[in-house]
């Protein structure tokens, strides 16, 4: 009885420090490169948020010239 | 404010975080996972906001002691975008929240003391809507948004460090203890926040060009006009 005890304590020492070293992150996300698609996403958004910018800032700048 | 330089480090310092943000490495903690690289995305709206709203109020003080209408609109315009990053702030704020702790909205104090103050510069828009006469909106709303930023401070920055809180920073903790101590996150964080105020400020920029070209041909239109009633 008490040895029972004492596997089921260990074993669920085991386990809680088993699972606080592997919290749990993308990381095969990472390794099979799909996290770039994301990163690649995000960058062609903001690439395209800019160009937008830029464009109303010229359109602004050539209405200030006008007068 | 049109030269291009600051755009073209702003863009840099963005490519940057969109690309950092997800690749470098963060620390592994439970519950926060990945989300932490919302740090990267959803803190600098916030601190956006800060600074377009600061800017706003300097520029509501700069109104009230010149009574000059193009102070008014760069204090509005200010407003406006401030607003605008203030809203993705909630939102992005909101989604982090809903699937890292469960509930998009759990009366976090710094959530309800946002939601207040946004309240508030609601209420500035709704002001000048409600006003004709420009001189009398301009000053009637200058005066709001002295009163605005001066309600925003103590209901951001101070009631929510009272009590205890999701964000760090709360609960008598120093803000980002947690972060500090990571390099490498601050190697992101600091680029993405001055990237995230850069392009507040490039947006409020444009809006206030805008405006103060609508405001001049406006004003010469209405010139012409006295002048042909004169002759």
């Amino acid at each position: 009885m008490i040895k029972k005890g004492l596997i089921t304590i260990f074993l669920i020492l085991i386990t809680t420090t088993f699972v606080s070293a592997e919290t749990e992150m993308a990381d095969a996300m990472r390794s099979n490169g799909k996290i770039y698609v994301v990163v690649a996403v995000l960058a062609t958004i903001f690439a395209g948020i800019f160009a937008y910018l830029v464009y109303l800032d010229r359109k602004i700048s050539k209405i200030e010239k006008e007068k | 404010m049109h030269s291009w330089w600051w755009k073209i480090l702003c863009f840099i310092l963005l490519g940057f975080t969109v690309v950092g943000g997800f690749l470098m490495p963060v620390p592994r903690l439970d519950i926060l996972n990945e989300t932490i690289r919302n740090l990267y995305f959803h803190v600098p709206m916030w601190f956006t906001m800060l600074v377009l709203f600061a800017m706003a109020f300097y520029y509501s003080i700069k109104y009230l002691r010149t009574g000059d209408l193009q102070d008014d609109i760069y204090a509005v315009q200010l407003t406006n975008a401030g607003i605008f990053f203030s809203i993705l702030g909630m939102l992005t704020g909101m989604e982090w929240a809903q699937y890292t702790w469960g509930s998009a909205w759990s009366n976090d104090p710094k959530q309800l003391g946002t939601a207040m103050s946004m309240l508030i510069y609601f209420a500035y828009i709704i002001l000048r809507s409600g006003l004709k006469d420009d001189e009398k909106k301009a000053k009637i709303s200058a005066v709001y948004n002295v009163f605005a930023f001066a309600m925003l401070i103590p209901l951001i920055f101070i009631l929510p460090r009272m009590v205890d809180s999701l964000h760090p920073g709360n609960g008598g903790n120093p803000a980002f203890k947690q972060y500090d101590l990571d390099s490498n996150m601050r190697m992101v964080f600091y680029p993405a926040v001055a990237g995230w105020i850069l392009i507040g400020l490039w947006i409020a920029n444009l809006k206030v060009r805008l405006g103060l070209v609508i405001y001049k041909r406006e004003n010469t239109l209405q010139f012409d006009l006295e002048k042909t009633a004169e002759k």
